[in-house]
């Protein structure tokens, strides 16, 4: 699936967006998080509060339960600041 | 009608130009500019950049916008929002109603704002001489959009975020 990274989870990261396929166990949006946790300082400074991460799986808000396609869109960004 | 762009716009000018396409039925016309802003506390602000979603912002600005035509008898809506790198001064958004009566047409401009600042994704960047940051979100903003969450005119619930 495509990973794309806004505001500061893309500069903490280090990556715009990705080509990722995460094993067969990571089905949710909640299992992935957790992966993406562990692959990296970027990505576990990115991640480290949860609760001040959105995720869109093309291009609508989702929740952790969200179940995972291998085709998807699945973009992480911080609330946003618009207007 | 949704416009995201990089360019500046003239505020007075689309509202002009709007209110020449509002046809007869129109009574009133609402509208929000936003600006940027140097909120004075800190370094002095030397520009904002906006960094947006290509794709998700335009979604996310029609179902706000079609939120506010399912609540309100609106006979036209304008929502301009730019991206990129702006001074301050420099508007940021436009948000334009028409309706036969006020009350619908400040009401709808004052929702398109308040769900557009928590659901379209834009995340901006300041810089000051000290360097950049990122701006956090405002629970104030989260608080203007809740206000309108069990407003619905069908009764139903007024998640559109799925």
């Amino acid at each position: 699936m495509k990973l794309i990274y806004f505001a500061w989870l893309r500069t903490r990261i280090g990556l715009a967006q990705e080509q990722v396929e995460a094993p067969p166990d990571v089905r949710t949006v909640g299992e992935l998080l957790g992966w993406l946790q562990i692959r990296g300082p970027g990505y576990a400074l990115a991640l480290a509060d949860l609760s001040i991460v959105r995720v869109a799986v093309n291009q609508d808000y989702v929740g952790l339960d969200r179940i995972l396609a291998p085709g998807d869109e699945v973009a992480l960004f911080p609330p946003v600041t618009g207007g | 009608m949704i416009r995201v762009q990089a360019e500046i716009f003239d505020p007075g000018a689309e509202l002009s130009g709007f209110t020449r396409a509002c046809g007869r039925d129109t009574g009133g016309i609402a509208s929000f500019t936003g600006l940027v802003r140097d909120s004075g506390d800190g370094p002095r602000l030397q520009a904002m950049t906006l960094e947006h979603y290509p794709g998700m912002t335009e979604r996310q600005l029609a179902a706000v916008e079609a939120e506010a035509g399912r609540r309100w008898p609106l006979i036209a809506t304008l929502i301009i929002h730019r991206h990129g790198r702006m001074l301050p001064g420099e508007p940021i958004v436009l948000v334009a109603t028409a309706a036969a009566h006020r009350r619908a047409a400040l009401e709808a401009c004052e929702f398109l704002i308040d769900w557009l600042k928590t659901k379209a994704p834009f995340w901006k960047l300041e810089e000051t001489e000290a360097g950049t940051e990122w701006v956090a979100a405002k629970a104030s903003d989260d608080a203007a959009a809740e206000r309108w969450a069990g407003d619905a005119s069908d009764g139903k619930s007024a998640d559109i975020t799925e």
